[in-house]
């Protein structure tokens, strides 16, 4: 086991990890491309294994094992001594090369600027504009009950719904 | 006596080219791609997921169409392969309270706060053949009409929660320690099976069996009268806690299939009357599957309810040994491979018991 140097807050950081894991490949490749390539050394080299996702009875009771999901992880340290890191959902080796890489540049200040305006932001008006549209399309499948009452009165004007 | 049996090494060999030749099909006709797979069979990738239980849209695709759409083959191909990769720990427990949802359905109440969304569904579909998608000239349909209010995703709380506040539902409590549960894929499973433990076989558990073992509890072979509390569909999100960064992250999303079952019970005397809940979970959109589960895990808590047990449904050792299509196809189909010799002993006994039986009436 390592630890990973890290002088950026762990929000900032989970904020930017989060994006990473998301984002398409050739967004990834974009966004590296706008800043100049580093040098670095593998901490851990690419490798994919499980993880067993677990739920918990009835949502909300003890713990239980669903089944597993493919991850791929490795680790990176920049020439400077940044470590990155990344574990993102697959198998591909690539991708979590590009997440750890860019985790890692995220760290250095010189970089940062640069990497939240031509990666991060474009993740996030991504995942953004998908979002959006799931939450449209399911919405356009909302149910509104409504209620039929009875047109001429009578004492029995109660709700003949079921 | 023990007799080497050469001599099908050949045969294999053909057997493999031609079952080959028989999942390409015609070379003329344009061969799937797993994409097309992962696009347009998604419920069979689902199930796959789930009862190869490993969640990975490209694996399971693969497997399909490796096994020519065999389901089950399938499974065993994604359980195979699982073997080989290491395992890097345990996700933290999905919370489906914050699902994005696709679907959230309620057969119990009406109204709900967060209402009530069809998604994607065949339930209100006629059931006719659409004759329009054998002329391959499938149009698409037009874009869902957005509704101004609400298009901001937000988390929707779970029905049988609001049910919670009045005391009538029994409420899935956590321990207070939340326990590691076990775990079917490193221990073996063992009886008296824990309610954890059984949600894990279940949830790994063959779809069809389920399906008429909660089928055989509403026709009356255990004492469970059911309502879908609630059925919803859609995305949760993945955390894990690596110990390198010593603080929690987010890595997927992945779409999962919850169903809350709410049953009578009639109480006992430590426990006044209310309703209990069976629960079923699964990888994809699995809807059946979730519902016999939610069904077969109320069914499975007879013993811990006080009822009498007298259906299989209602039977762990029962329902647990057989669930898993793996080993029940392994068994099954285990019956074609050689038994020459058990046979041939079988046969030597009959044989001798019709020559003393003639032997006797000839007495």
């Amino acid at each position: 086991m390592f630890q990973t140097v890290d002088k950026t807050a762990p929000g900032e950081r989970q904020r930017w990890i989060k994006l990473l894991a998301r984002a398409p490949q050739p967004m990834l490749e974009a966004g590296l491309a706008t800043v100049p390539g580093q040098p670095r050394t593998w901490l851990r080299r690419p490798e994919t294994g499980l993880l067993m996702v677990q739920g918990r009875v009835g949502g909300t009771g003890n713990r239980f094992n669903v089944g597993e999901i493919t991850v791929t992880r490795c680790a990176l340290r920049l020439s400077g001594g940044t470590c990155g890191v990344a574990y993102v959902q697959g198998r591909s080796h690539s991708r979590a090369e590009m997440v750890a890489l860019a985790d890692a540049l995220l760290q250095v200040d010189q970089f940062r600027p640069i990497l939240e305006a031509s990666l991060l932001a474009r993740i996030t008006a991504f995942l953004d504009s998908e979002s959006a549209a799931m939450t449209r399309k399911a919405q356009s499948t909302r149910v509104d009950f409504f209620t039929v009452a009875r047109e001429s009165g009578g004492s029995d004007a109660e709700a003949a719904d079921s | 006596m023990y007799v080497a049996v050469k001599g099908g090494e050949r045969a294999i060999l053909g057997s493999y080219a031609l079952i080959g030749e028989q999942r390409r099909g015609d070379p003329g006709v344009p061969e799937l791609s797993l994409e097309q797979i992962k696009q347009q069979l998604r419920l069979a990738v689902d199930r796959v997921m789930t009862e190869g239980s490993v969640y990975d849209r490209d694996l399971a695709a693969l497997a399909l169409k490796q096994a020519s759409g065999d389901t089950v083959e399938a499974i065993f191909l994604l359980r195979a392969y699982r073997t080989t990769l290491p395992r890097f720990g345990y996700t933290r427990a999905v919370d489906t309270a914050g699902m994005r949802l696709w679907r959230r359905i309620s057969a119990t109440f009406k109204d709900l706060p967060g209402g009530q969304l069809l998604g994607p569904t065949y339930d209100y579909t006629q059931r006719l053949l659409d004759f329009s998608l054998e002329a391959g000239g499938e149009t698409l349909p037009p874009a869902a009409q957005a509704r101004a209010e609400a298009t901001v995703a937000e988390a929707v709380p779970r029905v049988v929660d609001l049910l919670d506040s009045e005391g009538l539902i029994e409420k899935s409590a956590m321990d207070p320690s939340d326990p590691e549960p076990a775990d079917l894929t490193r221990q073996p499973l063992d009886f008296p099976a824990s309610r954890e433990t059984r949600l894990q076989n279940l949830a790994r558990g063959d779809e069809g069996f389920l399906l008429a073992m909660g089928y055989s509890t509403q026709r009356g072979y255990a004492h469970s009268h059911p309502f879908a509390g609630e059925i919803r569909y859609g995305e949760v999100e993945v955390l894990i806690e690596p110990e390198e960064l010593g603080f929690p992250i987010s890595i997927a999303d992945i779409s999962v299939t919850e169903c809350q079952m709410v049953n009578q019970f009639a109480g006992s005397k430590t426990e006044p009357p209310k309703f209990t809940a069976g629960y079923g979970l699964t990888f994809g959109h699995c809807e059946r599957k979730a519902m016999a589960m939610a069904l077969v895990d109320r069914s499975l808590r007879a013993e811990e309810l006080g009822e009498r047990i007298e259906s299989p449904a209602q039977m762990p050792e029962f329902v647990l040994s057989h669930s898993d299509n793996l080993e029940a196809s392994g068994f099954v189909q285990h019956l074609k491979l050689p038994h020459y010799v058990d046979f041939q002993a079988e046969l030597e006994l009959v044989r001798k018991m019709r020559a003393e039986r003639a032997t006797d009436a000839a007495a």
